[in-house]
């Protein structure tokens, strides 16, 4: 067995040039043949590249699509995200583990099957959803789920579990999956019609500085969640002293309640190519790279072949559509379970073969990137824009959308409506056109931007959809009345405590402490004091945290305290007697009382 | 172009040179900005965030934040002092601190970073981590319940002693820091001499049988708060 792993490590450093900047997907392989990178395989893989132990170790041990302990050959990740839990999701996993007989985060006893929680899987429009290795299945329900157990304990094979394709491009043969798109509205930039190659070519008859000037004049800003602008980008980008220079896609699509990437990646992958290329163009860079999530590996041999057949069509490689000197190619670099690293210098530390953690800025990307090169990142969706910004003009993209915000959006909208999917839409418009238009009744709150959006209210619902207003990366998650919108706030937390790198303290320990605090008034043991607490401490996390995801963690709190503040003070109590309510005398004397086997005299119960 | 770059911190006109951070230019000019993870000599690390201060209105850490010309920094404002004390605070819950037999006691820079704020116990409630100890190695002992993750031992490792015998492994609460062998410390090639036992703030890597040496009153923080030898004097600013 270890001569067997010896070699098999041994081969996979060599097909990715024994090149420590190439550790992700080695052991991505690794995990992939062997279930685990286990501590021999942890040193096997050092000497192989040259790096120290406890260096492959860090990075093993920060994604959760990793593990240094054997898991089964099936890997069974159950979506966790709030919208799963309200379309039946605990139901699933009551299912799952009864019919396995394992808890999650346990592997069977035939080392068959593991079973695990993952947070948004982006299917929150199908949900509840799961991951079966790179397998999605969608719509689950506790029958289905025991269903699927019963399949797989016969045959082991998750390709057999898709017995209905899903529309559109999931139904591809390098696809071949049960996912659908749920393309609700189409827009003329993402879903207008497109033929290869016609952005590109009128960007490559401009010169660089013209296609910047283009894009700064469409006044286009980033779609990830951020909003800078993406033409200045690209200046700062150009103009940074270095030979070398890279184009990269975030498609490391993770915020909970977004699936829009997935469909563009499933639908409109030629226009992000397109984009990328104008964008390598503009910046003059010759390589692209494609940071794709785990969750989506599904999609990889389309995306793959989609590249194959752009260099066929002369639109990827060298002297790109008779362009003289004009070269560029795009590679797809896979993640392996990490939200952080949608946060862009944590993107480029992964694509370094590192752990997921932010990079000290400055310097920024754009002076030093990855391999500390002058670097451009957008998101998958901006890059789509650029394409169709380069094909229509500059001036006929800036007619739409509003003044600060041109354009239009693309939203995931899921949760309580009768319409989830995905909306292209213009910006500017209300939330409350948005509810309508999704078919949400009977609306209590809104998550605008995923976890580390907003939570608002009734009294917000006439607030547009734009960068200045109600800004949004995508997510959009309804709660109808029947929701507990302090429990919507406590999964969010329960997801950044989870997801935080773990880098800066206020992130690391501020999380859990915000958490631990709202729980407690949940329970019905706050006093009044404890709001003020909660935002002196959310404050603390927002301001001190180094980087996006830290700044905006303690938002899940900080907004419900904001627009949801009549529950929470019906849940705190003054203290009485002055005794504090949030004080459980039993349960601090618990182990005393366990440890002497009687009753404290003082406090029976 | 001139070779000084003036900025204003608290008010206060200082000098510095191109390349300083923003703690390097307030040091030389006689203003101590708190700090944890940074160490003179050791690449700055950006982590613990007791130096934020705020630069042109927006936070910043001082020991990553180069310093620009006409940079308007604010160090000591009620909102720092209140950020800093809270995330001292947090170190504090963080890990199980227990100061009174502790051997880094009286030169523990975390605890001297506490008395200097004024914090006797942290408001936030303590977490009781479960975490390791590794005596393993005859000379060095890693308490990982004192260990604020600061990661000066391993940049130090890294850096100075040219080992990497430390790295962080884990992430969020999980983070730890690790060593260069299969478990134990003492499977490293670690050395008693190595400049990385000599940077931890506080008493997670410590040498074995030295503690106590110095007796109370005559610790590095007995009479003078931490950031006095930064600091002037009142009269000559």
């Amino acid at each position: 067995m270890s001569s067997t792993l010896e070699s098999a490590v041994k081969e996979i450093c060599r097909a990715c040039g024994n090149d420590r900047m190439r550790m992700m997907d080695i052991v991505r392989a690794v995990q992939e043949k062997f279930g685990c990178v286990d501590s021999q395989a942890m040193s096997l893989i050092a000497k192989e590249v040259s790096v120290h132990r406890v260096e492959v170790e860090s990075v093993v041990s920060f994604y959760a699509f990793l593990s240094s302990q054997p898991k089964g050959k099936v890997v069974i990740r159950l979506c966790d995200d709030i919208i799963d839990e309200m379309k039946g999701g605990r139901k699933v996993a009551e299912a799952l583990k009864d019919k396995l007989g394992i808890d999650f985060g346990e592997t069977t006893a035939d080392g068959r099957i593991s079973l695990e929680h993952t947070p948004c899987i982006g299917m929150c429009d199908q949900a509840p959803a799961a991951l079966i290795n790179d397998e999605v299945v969608t719509y689950l329900s506790a029958d289905s789920a025991r269903d699927i157990i019963d399949k797989l304990q016969s045959h082991m094979d998750p390709k057999k579990l898709v017995s209905r394709l899903g529309d559109g491009n999931n139904a591809h043969d390098l696809v071949r999956s049960m996912v659908h798109n749920s393309i609700r509205k189409e827009g003329p930039v993402i879903f207008g019609t497109m033929a290869p190659g016609d952005g590109l070519r009128k960007a490559l008859a401009m010169s660089p500085q013209e296609v910047i000037r283009d894009v700064k004049t469409s006044r286009l800003r980033g779609r990830g969640g951020a909003g800078f602008p993406t033409g200045m980008k690209w200046e700062f980008t150009r103009g940074a002293p270095g030979d070398d220079r890279f184009v990269i896609c975030n498609a490391d699509e993770g915020e909970p309640g977004t699936f829009k990437d997935r469909v563009i990646l499933t639908e409109r992958s030629d226009l992000m190519f397109e984009g990328m290329t104008i964008a390598g163009y503009a910046i003059g860079a010759d390589t692209g790279i494609i940071y794709l999530r785990a969750e989506y590996a599904y999609l990889r041999a389309f995306l793959e072949h989609a590249l194959a057949e752009r260099r066929k069509a002369g639109l990827l490689g060298k002297n790109i559509l008779g362009k003289h000197g004009f070269d560029f190619d795009i590679r797809i670099q896979m993640g392996a379970g990490a939200y952080i690293c949608g946060e862009e210098t944590a993107l480029i530390s992964s694509c370094e073969g590192l752990r997921g953690d932010p990079k000290n800025r400055p310097p920024f990307p754009a002076q030093k990137g990855i391999y500390a090169k002058p670097t451009v990142v957008n998101n998958v969706e901006t890059f789509c824009c650029v394409a169709r910004i380069l094909e229509k003009g500059p001036g006929w993209f800036a007619e739409m959308g509003s003044e600060g915000s041109t354009g239009t959006k693309l939203l995931s909208i899921a949760g309580d409506c009768s319409k989830p999917g995905v909306y292209e839409v213009p910006f500017g418009i209300t939330l409350r056109e948005m509810l309508e238009m999704c078919g949400a009744k009977d609306t209590l709150a809104v998550q605008m931007g995923g976890a580390s959006g907003v939570m608002v209210g009734k009294a917000q619902f006439d607030q547009t959809i734009c960068y200045d207003d109600l800004a949004t990366g995508g997510s959009v998650m309804v709660f109808d009345q029947s929701r507990d919108v302090l429990a919507v706030a406590s999964k969010f937390m329960d997801f950044f405590i989870e997801e935080s790198c773990g880098y800066c303290t206020p992130c690391r320990v501020g999380n859990p402490l915000l958490k631990e605090r709202l729980d407690r008034i949940r329970a019905g043991k706050g006093e009044p004091g404890d709001l003020d607490y909660l935002q002196d401490l959310g404050e603390t996390v927002t301001i001190a945290s180094r980087c996006g995801l830290g700044q905006t963690s303690a938002r899940p709190v900080l907004s419900t305290l904001a627009n949801f503040r009549a529950i929470y003070e019906r849940l705190v109590k003054p203290a009485v007697d002055g005794l504090q309510p949030a004080f459980d005398i039993h349960a601090a004397l618990a182990d005393s009382t366990e440890i002497t086997g009687r009753e404290s005299v003082h406090f029976q119960r | 172009m001139s070779d000084t770059i003036t900025l204003t911190i608290d008010g206060r006109k200082i000098q510095g040179e191109p390349g300083q951070t923003i703690l390097e230019a307030a040091e030389a000019a006689g203003v101590y900005i708190p700090r944890l993870c940074a160490f003179e000599g050791l690449v700055p690390h950006g982590s613990c965030r007791v130096c934020t201060v705020m630069v042109n209105g927006r936070p910043q850490a001082a020991c990553t934040q180069p310093i620009a010309e006409g940079m308007l920094v604010e160090n000591d404002t009620a909102q720092i002092l209140a950020i800093r004390r809270n995330i001292i605070d947090m170190l504090f819950v963080e890990g199980n601190h227990f100061c009174m037999f502790c051997e880094k006691s009286g030169n523990c820079e975390l605890q001297a970073l506490a008395y200097r704020f004024g914090i006797t116990a942290p408001k936030y409630p303590y977490l009781f981590p479960s975490r390791d100890v590794d005596a393993s190695h005859p000379d060095i002992f890693i308490d990982r319940n004192r260990c604020v993750l600061c990661g000066r031992c391993v940049r130090a490792s890294r850096d100075l002693d040219g080992k990497n015998v430390f790295e962080f492994v884990g992430r969020g609460p999980e983070k730890r820091v690790a060593v260069n062998a299969e478990a134990r410390l003492v499977d490293t090639d670690i050395d008693v001499t190595d400049k990385a036992l000599d940077v931890c703030p506080v008493g997670a890597l410590l040498k074995k049988r030295v503690g106590y040496a110095v007796p109370v009153g005559r610790r590095l923080y007995d009479h003078k708060r931490i950031g006095s030898d930064i600091e002037q004097p009142a009269t000559t600013k």
